[in-house]
């Protein structure tokens, strides 16, 4: 048995006595692992963007919008009937095991002015439990308390956008704001929360009580209703069973007869979430056919230069045959020569991958993630294109006959 | 017991639809330590006996036993053990590969026998210095002339210890002191080593190094004599 390093040595030496030829056999494989690298960056980036969109949203959310769900989508908007209440969100609360807490929603724009500052955003009556929901961190001061929704305080709690173009540097706490010209203290502040799936800015907003809202900012909503539930699962696994105890409570409530619509619309984050797992699979498929057509390019590349390097080696096959090279030393050595090839190929496309990868971030604003997956990709694709079409070359190569490939000019 | 042992080998090719006799029921005993010089004309099959002898070839019909084994029962495997063992081969055309230098060139049949780097490189070493190109170890063939050339390949011959060497017109691409001085090589190794060595040659001159000599025409030996 012929030592391991010493193949690796001949194998070198004839891939640096060609380095030229060596470099272009490589350029298939190094252009193919450069996409597929580039592509997985981009690719995992993106999902990994959109799940981080979507837990931003919080986890185990579950939506409740009045209005009934049309074939093929929801229907939403302006002009839909205000069909949920607020008892419908204490109803939930209160009956509902599978629900862990429950926040309802009263919704609209309105101007905000501070000192000379005004900006125009979106204001939303809410109870306590909105932070719980939406897994929402208050950064200074507090959130909405019952005291506030008991009582209709004038208190406002802003997000990250709101306290950046209405405070800049200062401290919004304490500090007075009017909204629809009435004067709100602010008590609190939210942490940031970036982009919605939707692309929406969640951080442009401001929480006052519910009861506030409702009597003060927003006359026109009848009373008791509000423009959305939100309501939060107990756990992932809950989540269809928490659905369906909200359907049924809210049909018994709104006495919608069996066979009749729902006058309302319960989703679920799983649905985004489908619809995310779609491109990306998409993406993949996109991006395995690449990965593939680009791959056996570079290999029939790799075994047409070994097929070359086999012929012209002939004679020195020979000579390794007559001092007592066994076909099996032979074999080894052309497919271990094609594996370095490949693997070369593979590191080297690796790196045009990253830098690839980089520019695209940097000019198209993509997020991207370099992992190990995308050197396990370079490594484990090159060493299998090395091996598959190296084997006929290496074949080839060992079953020469000594005495026709000495005689070789 | 001969170590070389050929009965009634034939060897034929096919040329397009005909047979080419090349060798035509060779019988012969080579005993262990001769030395054998092969002379004939181009063409009378002597290469072809060289390489069924060196386990290179096998012939279409007829045994060969080489220390009384039967070399048509061998596998591939088993004859390249054979050439890396008991087989040091020595070529006209000297084949040494071109891009190792002359160590390398040497250590050739250790790597294919596993022997590790520093034992290889000392026993390679020790052998050039024994055809006197100590101070030519890292030189390429190329930098090497053809009496040099041919020394490192009678190196690479040796490394493994053979009990036979086979040289196939080692001459015939040198003048004739150089020859001379090859010859000298083969002459000390047969005599000290009792290493068993057949010669091809045209060269009269050449041949007479040899105590035994065998002539072959049309694929046949037409004669064996002893001097
Ligand atoms: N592979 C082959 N196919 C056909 N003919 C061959 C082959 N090898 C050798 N021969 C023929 O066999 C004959 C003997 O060749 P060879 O043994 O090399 O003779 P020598 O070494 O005595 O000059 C020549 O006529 C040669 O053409
Ligand atoms: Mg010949």
């Amino acid at each position: 048995m012929i030592a391991l390093t010493s193949i690796i040595n001949i194998a070198m030496r004839s891939l640096i006595a060609n380095a030229m030829r060596s470099f272009l056999a490589m350029l298939g494989i190094i252009i193919g692992v450069g996409a597929v690298v580039t592509m997985v960056a981009i690719g995992t980036g993106a999902s990994e963007k959109i799940s981080a969109q979507i837990s931003s949203m919080g986890s185990n959310l579950i939506l409740i919008l009045p209005g009934a769900t049309t074939q093929g989508g929801i229907r939403m908007g302006a002009g839909t009937h205000q069909t949920l209440k607020m008892t419908d969100a204490e109803a939930i609360a209160k009956e509902c095991s599978e629900v862990a807490a429950v926040a309802p929603v009263i919704s609209g724009t309105a101007q905000v002015v501070f000192g000379n500052q005004n900006w125009s955003t979106a204001v939303l009556g809410t109870t306590p439990d909105m932070v719980t929901v939406r897994e929402w961190d208050v950064v200074m001061g507090r959130f909405l308390t019952d005291q506030d929704i008991r009582s209709g305080t004038k208190v406002a709690v802003i997000g990250q956008t709101v306290s950046e173009k209405l405070f800049g540097e200062l401290d919004p706490v304490g500090k007075i704001i009017r909204i629809k010209k009435i004067p709100f203290e602010i008590v609190g502040v939210l942490g940031k929360k970036g982009q919605s799936p939707t692309g929406q800015d969640q951080d442009d907003i401001i929480y006052v009580p519910i009861t506030t809202a409702q009597r003060t900012l927003y006359g026109n909503v009848l009373p008791g209703r509000v423009r959305l539930i939100y309501a939060k699962a107990i756990s992932l696994e809950a989540i269809p069973l928490a659905t369906e105890q909200i359907r049924t409570l809210l049909r018994q409530r709104h006495k919608i007869a069996p066979g009749q619509e729902d006058d309302f619309t319960v989703m679920d984050l799983t649905q985004v979430l489908k619809t995310a797992e779609e491109s990306t699979k998409t993406m993949s498929v996109l991006l395995g056919s690449i990965a593939s057509v680009s791959l056996i390019v570079g290999g029939i590349g790799i075994m047409n230069i070994m097929l070359v390097s086999v012929t012209e080696r002939t004679r020195e096959i020979g000579i390794r045959m007559a001092v007592g090279a066994k076909p099996k030393d032979i074999r080894r050595q052309f497919l271990i020569e094609s594996v370095f090839l490949t693997m070369i190929g593979g590191v080297l496309g690796l790196l045009l991958g990253i830098i690839a990868s980089l520019i695209l971030s940097s000019i198209m604003q993509w997020s991207i993630s370099i992992s190990f997956l995308s050197a396990f990709i370079a490594f484990g694709f090159s060493a299998f294109v090395g091996i598959f079409f190296g084997f006929y070359p290496a074949y080839k190569a060992s079953s020469l006959n000594p005495i026709d490939a000495l005689r070789y000019e | 017991m001969p170590i070389i042992k050929l009965e009634n080998v034939t060897k034929t090719y096919k040329v397009g639809d005909q047979q080419l006799v090349v060798l035509d029921g060779i019988s012969v005993d080579i005993e262990e330590g001769e030395f054998v010089c092969i002379m004939g004309p181009s063409g009378s099959g002597k290469s072809t006996f060289m390489n069924i002898v060196g386990c290179l070839d096998t012939p279409t019909k007829g045994k060969y036993y080489l220390e009384g084994v039967d070399v048509s029962t061998m596998d591939l495997d088993e004859l390249s053990e054979i050439r890396n063992k008991k087989i040091g081969f020595v070529f006209q055309q000297f084949n040494l590969l071109p891009r190792a230098t002359a160590i390398e060139n040497v250590e050739l049949p250790l790597i294919y026998a596993g022997v590790p780097t520093r034992q290889r490189k000392q026993k390679a070493l020790e052998t050039l210095s024994w055809v006197g190109l100590k101070d030519r170890a890292n030189y390429y063939p190329r930098q090497l002339s053809g009496g040099q050339q041919q020394r490192v390949a009678i190196a690479r011959a040796l490394i493994n210890n053979p009990s036979i060497i086979l040289a196939d017109e080692p001459t015939g691409n040198l003048d004739s002191r150089v020859s001379i001085e090859i010859m000298e090589i083969f002459k000390k190794l047969n005599k000290e080593r009792k290493l068993t060595t057949i010669i091809v040659t045209h060269e009269p001159d050449i041949a007479a190094f040899g105590k035994r000599q065998i002539r072959f025409l049309d694929g046949k030996i037409i004669s064996d004599t002893k001097s």
